[in-house]
């Protein structure tokens, strides 16, 4: 304890004694790079005491005006704290293993019994001597610019105390010099939080230009301020930032990304419409575009189709109800609708599937898989037949699916499409093994036969008898290939 | 008093805390129940949801203020307060009516050898949006457990985020007493890595069973809920899963298709057992009741258990395609088959499988051929929004940024910025501008860093999945995960010696520090147990290959994760569209 004091006492010494001699602001700080250690050991067994301690400022600064305090500050009386940080540390074991906090606490509990007493009684000696200084009046400086000593850490350890979550005010660091040097010390520290309230600070006290252009240069530090400013929702002030380092893509993007708060269709549809100026890149561009025309065409389809569902009239919704509104939906799910309730609509309206497939240049097979699963679903074959019946210029038609026979096998299928739907497109499988897999599966029989006649697999074939029923066409035939000279069996 | 909550229950660790975006609405533990006064409430911790929780905190007392209400409120942040909170408080005016505490709590261990900090955010905050608030607390947590098992021995790393955590923890430790120093240690090394040296992994499909369980019905802080497709009841049962289960602990780093037969047998097993009784008098009959049958119940009830959830994975895959996607994936991992498994993933996306397997398969393409075409990009990305909705145009900006899909063009314009701005500043900055730029989007190199460590088996016959020869079984013995294979690499080498070409591949950040006072005492059993620190989560099926590699190497693994990841939870850290 008494070696406490006495380092106390030079400390108050030598801050004083530099008050007087170092009109330099560097030489100031390098001054107090080298009472740096005096002063950090003295800290460490103080511990939270000085917190008070900056309360009460003799430099004639507004108290607190913004000192950054983790500590409780509300609760303001130094006793209940204690009370809760030991109780915290009990309540875990674990942490109360912890050498260091244990003993810290131990030792600035024992400080703190007198704790109030000591600090005024040095405040006050402080005070008396800076009685002294008055005999000194050419070398004062403006009151305002005396540094509050007990605040009075370099960056470094400014940021070591906030990263140990102690209180720090940051009003000293004035000048501009400064506050980066605050700036580079914290992104050196590591700790976002410390870099984000050195950020906070900044953005408070310099233009938005001049920390925007310090900000330029330090990346780690304009990682963080975005994040910030993303995470507060200050959206001007993000988008001013981006303007400043030509991020025009992502001015375009957060601007953009607003239309996701924005509930009302009709004015979204609005502010999206204004989205499409944004500076996006061309790519993007008809991105956004394709988004607008999108909920353009769902408002108006919306409104019709909610019309023709309430007035009861047409079949169509009254056998399949809607079960939810178009409106925000993607454009594959739109295109489904569409090609569920309106799949005969000419192509002038707007409701019309190929007026979808036109306006959003959407892919053949994209526009195949979405229809065929929308048709098999009103289980309207005809249609799916249709869908995959391409004409030649010589009148020929020919089943084509860009998606591959055993996806429509797949989709028709769950749909419970009947076997004899079911098998014409199984014939169309390409690959010969999923094609006997498939109609294995799915009780092609005709199928599973052909196949094999073709392989000219006798053995598969004569097994394949006791899959089928008795006496049934599907024997016959078997029986029929079987018994045919003409065919040369390779088994 | 009145508490205002944040995740409610146990673990409170910020589980799960939203952040912002997911706003006020994600963050089911705010309870804001107007007229619920007096004491009570829960005990409360968020992360830090700088606008969505203390917004939200600062609505509920603005409200009351408004109704002549006045009350206490006392926000508890967990693991720590950040001064962004504080200054939302401070703005909204309300901050000397709330206090707030800080509940410094880092560790939740989630079973013997995995502890977890439980902080799912770290990965979006750290490798989306370059925010190091999160390397504070895991010094902190490296700090406790040197603490309270003794110094390591030697610490490696690899990645920009793992170096920062060491030197900031050892800048702690520098501070602390020495107390915990002369302790005789028990953990000998100190493995630390960044999630994005190894996005492929991650982005895998898991085909170790509780991997699968994580990816089907998600593993939340060591438990999960069966529904009635597991149960085959009415309704859902709540499972702890760690090694306390003995079933569970006997299949959890298994292949799935070992788990099966382990399950028929055991239930043979069991089956007999309770056949003993047949047969017994009475004092016999007497000793099964009161020794055995408790246990067996117990067993039985386990093992129906996971026989449901086998049946119901099974079930769920099987409609998923599971075997063709796998296959691709293969493929990916194999570089074979490029064309195939393009179409393979635009046709996933065609038919709206599901709007974040596309995303992650399209993310696995990129990594592995270090981005996408130009031309296929244009198309995967026209037709993604086509099917899953025009506003995941935001979803494709975040992954591009993040570096997990990219156009293969998109080196060379970073590269453009790069030294527009370095002309602009001195070499210095310029520097720290390279080191930033890749910190987001760095190079995958998967394929040249496969080559070197040999990430593909060859195959000569089948791979035994039963009997693993390496750690390549946690994918059917097809990809020996990155990660795992670096940590088994540098052990080995006791450094990075040797490793030259793969550190470069992975854009270095390596380090190797050992602590003269511990090492060179090979005698000492620490020797043999290796803490793995995973910066952005790690996945089940890396845990399952490091055990494995535990076992083959008579040592053992701790894990101390961020959080537990899969490839889903990672692409939903990337997803910017309404949920």
């Amino acid at each position: 304890m008494t070696r406490v004091r006495a380092d106390e006492e030079e400390y108050w010494h030598s801050s004083k004694f530099r008050a007087f001699t170092f009109d330099d602001e560097d030489d100031e700080l390098s001054q107090l790079k080298e009472s740096k250690r005096a002063v950090n050991s003295l800290r460490d067994i103080v511990d939270d005491d000085d917190d008070d301690l900056e309360r009460v400022s003799w430099s004639g600064e507004p108290v607190g005006s913004i000192s950054w305090s983790i500590k409780e500050t509300a609760s303001g009386s130094t006793s209940s704290l204690d009370g809760r940080d030991s109780s915290l540390q009990k309540g875990s074991s674990s942490y109360a293993a912890l050498p260091k906090q244990a003993s810290s606490y131990s030792l600035s509990s024992l400080f703190k019994g007198r704790n109030k007493l000591s600090s005024f009684q040095s405040l006050s000696d402080a005070l008396s001597d800076t009685g002294v200084k008055n005999y000194a009046p050419e070398l004062r400086r403006p009151k305002a610019e005396y540094k509050d000593y007990s605040g009075d850490w370099s960056p470094k350890d400014t940021v070591r105390r906030m990263q140990r979550g102690k209180v720090c005010s940051l009003e000293r660091f004035r000048s501009l010099q400064d506050k980066l040097v605050l700036l580079d010390e914290a992104v050196a520290g590591h700790d976002g939080n410390v870099i984000t309230a050195v950020l906070i600070f900044l953005k408070r006290t310099l233009r938005r230009e001049i920390l925007f252009r310090e900000l330029e240069v330090r990346q780690v530090a304009l990682c963080h301020l975005i994040h910030f400013l993303r995470e507060t929702g200050e959206q001007k002030f993000l988008l001013d930032l981006l303007r400043f380092l030509d991020r025009t893509e992502e001015v375009a993007l957060s601007q953009y990304r607003e239309h996701l708060n924005i509930q009302d269709v009709e004015k979204r549809r609005e502010f999206l419409k204004g989205c499409i100026g944004l500076p996006f890149s061309a790519e993007d561009t008809s991105h956004i575009q394709d988004h607008y025309t999108l909920l353009e065409r769902q408002i108006i389809i919306e409104a019709n189709d909610r019309h023709l569902e309430m007035a009861g009239q047409s079949e169509l919704f009254r056998k399949y109800p809607r079960k939810a509104s178009i409106l925000n939906m993607p454009l594959v799910t739109t295109l489904f609708y569409s090609c569920f309730y309106h799949y005969t609509e000419a192509e002038g309206m707007f409701s019309s599937p190929t007026n979808l497939k036109k306006t959003f240049k959407i892919p053949d097979k994209q526009y195949v898989l979405t229809a065929l699963a929308a048709r098999a679903k009103l289980r309207a074959w005809g249609d799916v037949d249709a869908l995959l019946t391409t004409k030649n210029w010589l009148g020929y038609t020919k089943k084509k699916a860009p998606i591959g026979f055993h996806r429509v096998v797949e989709i028709l299928q769950r749909n419970n499409a009947p076997v004899q739907v079911l098998q014409e497109y199984v014939r169309l499988v390409e690959d010969v093994e999923t094609r006997l897999n498939l109609a294995t599966k799915y009780k092609c029989h005709d199928v599973v036969i052909e196949t094999y006649r073709d392989l000219k697999d006798r053995i598969q074939l004569t097994a394949y008898k006791c899959k089928v029923e008795r006496g049934s066409a599907e024997e016959e035939k078997i029986h029929s290939i079987l018994s045919n000279v003409q065919i040369r069996w390779k088994n | 008093m009145r508490f205002i909550a944040g995740e409610c229950g146990w673990p409170p660790a910020g589980a799960g805390a939203p952040l912002e975006g997911r706003g006020a609405s994600a963050a089911p533990g705010i309870t804001p129940v107007p007229g619920v006064s007096g004491p009570g409430g829960a005990v409360a911790g968020a992360g830090a949801a700088v606008q969505g929780l203390c917004g939200v905190s600062a609505d509920i007392v603005n409200a009351d203020k408004m109704s002549g209400r006045s009350r206490k409120y006392k926000i508890i942040f967990s693991p720590q307060k950040f001064y962004a909170c504080e200054m939302v408080l401070e703005e909204e005016g309300v901050f000397g009516d709330v206090t707030c505490d800080e509940w410094s709590f880092y560790l939740l261990p989630l079973d013997e050898d995995i502890i977890s900090m439980e902080l799912p955010e770290f990965f979006r905050d750290y490798f989306l949006e370059g925010d190091h608030r999160w390397i504070n607390p895991v010094a902190r947590a490296l700090q406790l457990l040197n603490s309270l098992y003794g110094p390591f021995g030697k610490s490696y790393g690899i990645g920009r985020c793992a170096k920062m955590s060491y030197e900031l923890w050892r800048d702690l430790e520098e501070e602390s007493d020495t107390e915990g120093q002369g302790r005789k240690p028990e953990i000998g090394h100190v493995f630390l890595m960044d999630r994005d040296t190894d996005y492929v992994t991650a982005l895998c499909s898991q085909v170790v069973y509780e991997g699968l369980v994580d990816d089907t019905f998600r593993i939340k802080c060591g438990s999960v809920d069966f529904g009635p497709d597991v149960t085959s009841s009415d309704k859902s049962i709540k499972v702890l899963l760690n090694s306390q289960d003995k079933v569970f602990s006997q299949i959890r780093n298994e292949h799935f298709s070992s788990v099966f037969g382990f399950l028929s047998q055991k239930s043979r097993n069991l089956q007999a057992q309770y056949d003993r009784r047949r047969g017994m008098d009475i004092k016999q009959m007497k000793d099964f009741v009161s020794q055995e049958l408790k246990g067996l119940k117990q067993e039985h009830r386990l093992l129906s258990l996971h026989i449901g959830a086998c049946e119901s994975i099974m079930k769920k895959k099987t409609k998923q395609d599971f075997q063709e996607t796998i296959k691709a994936e293969h493929s990916l991992l194999e570089g074979f088959d490029i064309r195939e498994s393009t179409s393979f993933i635009e046709e996933h996306i065609d038919r709206q499988v599901s709007p974040v397997e596309s995303l992650r398969l399209m993310c696995l393409l990129s990594i592995t051929e270090n981005g996408l075409v130009p031309k296929d990009y244009r198309s995967l990305k026209t037709q993604y929004l086509q099917s899953y909705g025009p506003e995941h145009l935001l979803t494709f900006h975040n992954l591009k940024r993040i570096g997990l899909l990219t156009e293969q063009a998109a080196g060379e314009t970073l590269t453009a910025v790069e030294s527009k701005v370095s002309k602009l500043v001195t070499d210095r900055a310029a520097g720290k501008i390279t080191d930033a730029f890749n910190s987001l989007a760095r190079k995958s190199n998967f394929r040249a860093i496969s080559k070197k460590l040999g990430l593909i088996p060859r195959l000569d016959g089948e791979y035994d999945l039963k009997m693993p020869r390496d750690m390549a079984y946690v994918f059917g013995g097809a990809y020996v995960p990155l990660s795992c294979k670096i940590i088994e690499q540098v052990l080995e080498r006791r450094g990075w010696q040797g490793l030259e070409e793969v550190v470069r591949l992975l854009n270095g950040n390596e380090f190797c520090v050992s602590d003269s006072a511990v090492e060179d005492n090979p005698a000492w059993e620490c020797q043999r147990v290796i803490l793995a620190v995973f910066l952005g989560g790690c996945t089940f099926s890396e845990i399952a290959a490091l055990r494995f590699l535990g076992k083959e190497r008579g040592c053992k693994f701790i894990f101390l994760t961020t959080a537990i990841t899969n490839s889903a939870r990672m692409m939903e850290a990337m997803i910017e569209a309404k949920a």
